[in-house]
């Protein structure tokens, strides 16, 4: 089980990573949200595996998994809601204004042209 | 008056004349005034308890853990030092109001100028060095601003930058140099640094701390090879070069060395770098200025040359040469800053300051004359002027002083800048006032109005007073010195006198003043010669090294920080995997402490699901709308895994967002192309795939190893569980643990997400006002619209959908604080409810049919959390304290009535006006494109054709 849960954390963040050096910003903002998985299934697994132990306090039971990894993965996942709006919100505003969704600036002017003599 | 408000009023009073701007400039100039007068009375109110030896102090303890505290001292230095700052700053004020024309913002200019003013005042009465260092800089800021206030000509913007430029670098190693100073002593305070002058002078470190603070006083007083950025200020307005150049700016490096001399001065280290940087200047700024042809460059290079001779005294480090330095500042400050206003007034009339241009002003100007030559003679060293007595004391100090084992050496060299001194002073009268009467002035000069003349006038009466009754300033100045010496010396037992005698330093005197007088007729043989000589130029030194500087930090950045993101993003991993590494292999790892649990076919199936998803997405991605939907499976697998693991309200939580993330992804994609072209090449690829996948390994490997072992520390878990119940009154601990013991995090985080919404808003409002707006309204869509977009079968669902959605979050948000749920996940569902109305009816009807706009909701939301944490203010406890109690009204069992679920009341509140304002700021981006927006709930429907054959008036009833 544990396996199983280490391997999907390094899969999505080797899917994120991917795409996270992609060049366009749909596919950077998907890659973004992949790595958000995997650091919330991260941090969430810090708590360790348990199984079939909601830590719901009930009448005779003694096993409750960690909750205190929940409540800020809990916060993290709505925080990255947030995250994705406005990063998906630039990315369009950036297409909509200039016709490209390149991540990158795509290369016009020499860089020393603009400087003001000192 | 208390220090504190000296120092603070005018920081304050710098708000006023921006205020007084529209009042007309008179008004404006009146209230800066005005409160340099408040200040400088304040200051004066002080003058008995400082004559009577006290040192008056304020104190307020600003950050006590670190040294810093706002500590005030005022003893003789200090008041002499704000006399000049406040007293010379209210004649600059008078003066600037006639100066300055209808063209310029005054208020502005008095803005800087307050704001400049506060900053040497805080200086000069600082008694902590780290606050004397933060005012050290606002120095170096607002001089920045004053020197470049003329923003249209590129001299006064170039010399700002020096200037900004060199003292800032010069402030930079002085700060180095007080902490070494601090840390030796072990105590910020002057006061208690003044004392400790063995401890200071025996440490390894003194020489390193003095070379950095002297790094600071040169480059601010202008002291070679530092010297070259105070001419290119003269950029400025004439009141700011008088005001910054004669009593202020450049004395607060002066001003540093005269406050730290009890303690650096007198070793061999300050005795050499001191005079012999203060020597150099003199006498480069005095043979500079001879030749230089604009007024206020002459009166630059003699300000230069001034200052090193002030230093040099200083440097000597006798007693004698202190007082003679406290003397000299003082008659500096009131002939320079009269000179500096007569340039400005020539320069006013006749519209020129090249001293080629003028000459034979003494008829037409016989009042502005009248001052610049008295002022000019004083700093010739002419007796009966005051000049003449501090530079006679200088003169007789440095025949005193033996340097690298030269009696001759420092004499011969002091009398040589004088000479050179007195030649340009007379070449300043000469050239500008006598000779014939021209008639090819750029404009006809005419003395000013007096409210022009009067600001200089009154300081060549001062001027000429001292110089004829030396004794009326020498108890003040045997005060300054005294408190410059601060016990270390005794203050010399001679009295100011015009005629000494026939001492060695009358005949030096007198060698200055005739070898000026010769040089002067020599001048215009002596000018071919300078002419010719080749010279560096400093300005363009200063500009390669700032080149160079660019060069090699280009060179270092450019390869790093280039603006484009992927290399970035590339970098930061490979960074993250490579520290990762290191800590890694250098870190040790304890055996495993827990078993591996067994996999089920269900959870492998899931993992197969999710690796599938990932990798169809890697694969895939160019297929957008593909890679979408492959998304909402990772997100699936994800949100079923938490249940799996014990974490349903994570699992509730993430499906939710899954739901809006998708919705919002898909209205984005709505805009952007379909597909993503094949743009890197085949390596790039290959060498992406490598980043991706170490990344992936290493968080695989770390991931693992903590799965299976146990925490080496003890969580605070336990404590979470054992008070949830107790403490919290609940028994979904995650939910007490939202609410109750980490509110404060949660507060944060619902207005995190509430800006992050109405960033998305605004962001969408400057689209739609900008060039964007037509271009969405002119947009074709990409692929075939639907014959018909609002379904009827989709809205009559969604309307019998809506009660029964709204009623689960209802439920969910109660239980929350027992059973899985809560607010933020009742937040997201309720959202999901209104959502699918948007979905189903369009913008515009949904919208029409909106009570409350989203802003108003997040901020209800953000209040409400807010208040019910204030509300354990008023019985005593901190905020978000919580309390809960249990009532039953009759027919109905036992519940729960908890502070936190109104708290939690606020965060779904809050969820719900984010999430609904940046899915319908995305929508609006839709709606603006060429879809035509209906008013109906549904594009087809049977009953509204029925109605509309009947009674046209009811169309819009119905559902």
């Amino acid at each position: 089980m544990e396996l199983l849960v280490a391997s999907a954390i390094g899969v999505l963040t080797a899917g994120g990573l991917y795409l996270v050096l992609r060049l366009r910003t749909f596919p950077v903002i998907l890659g973004m949200s992949l790595l958000t998985y995997a650091v919330n299934v991260f941090l969430f697994a810090s708590g360790r595996l348990t199984i079939g132990a909601a830590p719901i306090l009930r009448d005779g039971v003694t096993t409750y998994t960690d909750p205190l990894p929940q409540a800020l993965v809990l916060t993290a996942i709505v925080i990255s809601f947030g995250m994705t709006a406005v990063v998906v919100m630039i990315g369009l505003g950036a297409f909509l204004g200039s016709d490209d969704d390149h991540v990158d600036d795509q290369p016009q002017t020499d860089v020393t042209n603009s400087e003001e003599g000192a | 008056m208390s220090l504190l408000f000296i120092v603070a009023l005018p920081f304050f009073g710098a708000l006023l004349p921006g205020l007084m701007n529209a009042a007309g400039r008179s008004a404006t100039a009146g209230v800066t005034f005005t409160v340099s007068l408040a200040a400088f009375m304040g200051l004066l109110s002080n003058l008995p308890a400082v004559l009577a030896g006290e040192i008056v102090t304020a104190r307020i303890d600003w950050m006590p853990a670190l040294g810093l505290n706002f500590t005030l001292m005022l003893d003789g230095l200090g008041f002499f030092f704000a006399l000049l700052i406040l007293g010379i700053g209210l004649l600059i004020i008078a003066y600037a109001r006639n100066y300055l024309s209808r063209k310029d913002n005054m208020g502005e200019f008095f803005t800087y100028l307050l704001l400049f003013q506060g900053a040497m005042v805080g200086i000069v009465l600082s008694d902590n060095i780290l606050l004397l260092l933060v005012f050290w800089e606002l120095t170096s800021l607002s001089s920045f601003l004053l020197i470049g206030f003329w923003k249209h000509l590129p001299e006064g913007r170039q010399g700002a930058r020096m200037a900004l430029t060199v003292t800032g670098m010069g402030g930079l190693a002085m700060i180095g140099g007080m902490l070494i100073l601090g840390q030796i002593v072990g105590s910020y305070d002057l006061s208690v640094i003044l004392q400790n002058r063995a401890l200071i002078q025996a440490d390894p470190l003194y020489v390193p701390a003095l070379v950095l603070i002297l790094l600071g006083c040169f480059t601010k007083s202008a002291q070679f090879p530092f010297h070259f950025w105070l001419p290119h200020a003269m950029a400025a307005p004439t009141p700011v070069s008088a005001y910054l150049h004669s009593a202020t700016m450049v004395k607060a490096g002066i001003f540093l060395m005269a406050r730290m001399w009890p303690v650096l001065s007198g070793t061999p280290e300050w005795f050499v770098i001191v005079t012999s940087a203060g020597l150099i200047t003199m006498v480069l700024g005095a043979v500079i200025a001879l030749f230089k042809h604009d007024l206020k460059a002459l009166l630059a290079f003699s300000t230069v040359s001034h200052l090193g001779l002030i230093t040099m005294l200083l440097g000597t480090g006798t007693a004698f040469g202190a007082m003679a330095a406290v003397f000299h500042i003082l008659n500096h400050a009131t002939f320079k800053a009269a000179l500096f206003m007569s340039a400005g007034i020539i320069d006013h009339e006749a519209h020129t300051r090249d001293i080629r241009r003028l000459g034979g002003l003494r008829k037409l100007m016989p009042v502005t004359f009248m001052i610049a030559s008295l002022a000019a003679l004083s700093m010739a060293g002419i007796p009966l002027l005051n000049g003449f007595l501090s530079k006679e004391m200088m003169l007789e100090e440095a025949h005193q002083t033996v340097m690298f084992g030269s009696h001759w050496l420092v004499p011969a060299l002091a009398t040589f800048g004088s000479l050179f001194s007195a030649a340009y002073c007379f070449r300043l009268i000469g050239h500008v006032f006598f000779g014939p009467v021209r008639d090819d002035y750029p404009a006809k000069p005419h003395d000013p109005k007096p409210g022009l003349w009067l600001p200089p006038a009154i300081l060549v009466v001062l001027v000429v007073v001292i110089g004829i009754a030396p004794f009326v300033a020498e108890p003040f100045v045997k005060l300054v010195t005294a408190s410059v010496l601060g016990g270390e010396a005794v203050v010399p037992d001679v009295h100011f006198k015009i005629w000494h005698g026939l001492v060695p330093a009358l005949f030096m005197s007198v060698i200055a003043v005739v070898g000026g007088l010769l040089m002067l007729t020599m001048f215009h043989p002596a000018l071919r010669i300078w002419d010719k000589a080749p010279r560096p130029e400093a300005k363009l030194i200063f500009e390669a090294i700032i080149a160079a500087a660019l060069r090699c930090a280009r060179w270092l950045i450019l390869p790093l920080h280039n603006g484009a993101f992927t290399r970035y993003a590339a970098i930061g991993a490979v960074t993250i995997i490579a520290v990762g590494y290191h800590a890694w292999s250098t870190g040790t790892v304890g055996a495993p402490t827990r078993e591996i649990q067994p996999a089920g076919p269900v959870a492998i199936a899931g993992w197969l699901m999710l690796v599938a998803a990932t990798g169809g997405m890697v694969l895939m991605h160019r297929n957008r709308l593909l890679s979408l939907i492959l998304i909402g499976i990772v997100g699936l697998m994800v949100s079923i895994g938490f249940v799996f693991f014990s974490a349903p309200d994570l699992a509730l939580t993430q499906f939710s967002v899954e739901v809006v993330t998708i919705v919002l992804m898909l209205l984005a994609l709505n805009f952007l192309p379909n597909t993503t072209p094949v743009e890197s090449s085949v390596l790039r690829r290959v060498r992406d795939s490598v980043v991706a996948i170490f990344g992936g390994l290493a968080t695989f490997g770390l991931a693992y190893y903590y799965l299976l072992r146990d925490a080496t520390g003890v969580p605070i878990s336990e404590f979470h569980l054992a008070n949830s119940y107790k403490g919290g009154g609940g028994t979904n601990v995650v939910n007490v643990i939202l609410v109750d013991f980490r509110g404060f995090d949660t507060y944060g985080e619902i207005i995190v997400l509430g800006i992050a919404a109405l960033l998305i808003y605004a962001l969408t409002e400057t689209l739609l006002g900008g060039p964007v707006r037509a271009r969405l309204l002119n947009r074709k869509p990409d692929q075939p619209r639907a014959g018909d977009t609002h379904p009827m079968m989709m809205v009559v669902l969604t309307r019998v959908m809506m009660p029964v959605v709204l009623m689960v979050g209802f439920y969910i948000f109660l239980r929350g604080h027992n059973e899985p749920g809560g607010g933020f996940i009742a937040g997201l569902i309720v959202s999901i409810a209104v959502v699918m109305q948007y979905m189903a009816s369009g913008f515009a009807w949904t919208s029409a049919r909106l009570k409350y706009p989203y802003h108003g909701v997040i901020g209800a939301g953000v209040l409400i959390a807010g208040f019910t944490g204030m509300g354990s203010w008023f019985v005593g406890k901190p905020f978000l304290t919580s309390d809960f109690t249990y009532v039953r009204i009759p027919p109905f069992e036992k519940f729960e009535l908890a502070t936190a679920a109104l708290f939690d009341l606020g965060v779904f509140l809050a969820v719900v006006g984010a999430v609904m304002l940046s899915l319908e700021s995305f929508s609006r981006l839709a709606r603006r494109s060429n879809m035509a927006d209906s008013e109906f709930p549904m594009d087809i429907d049977p009953s509204r054709e029925a109605l509309n054959t009947a009674t046209p008036n009811d169309a819009k009833e119905g559902v």
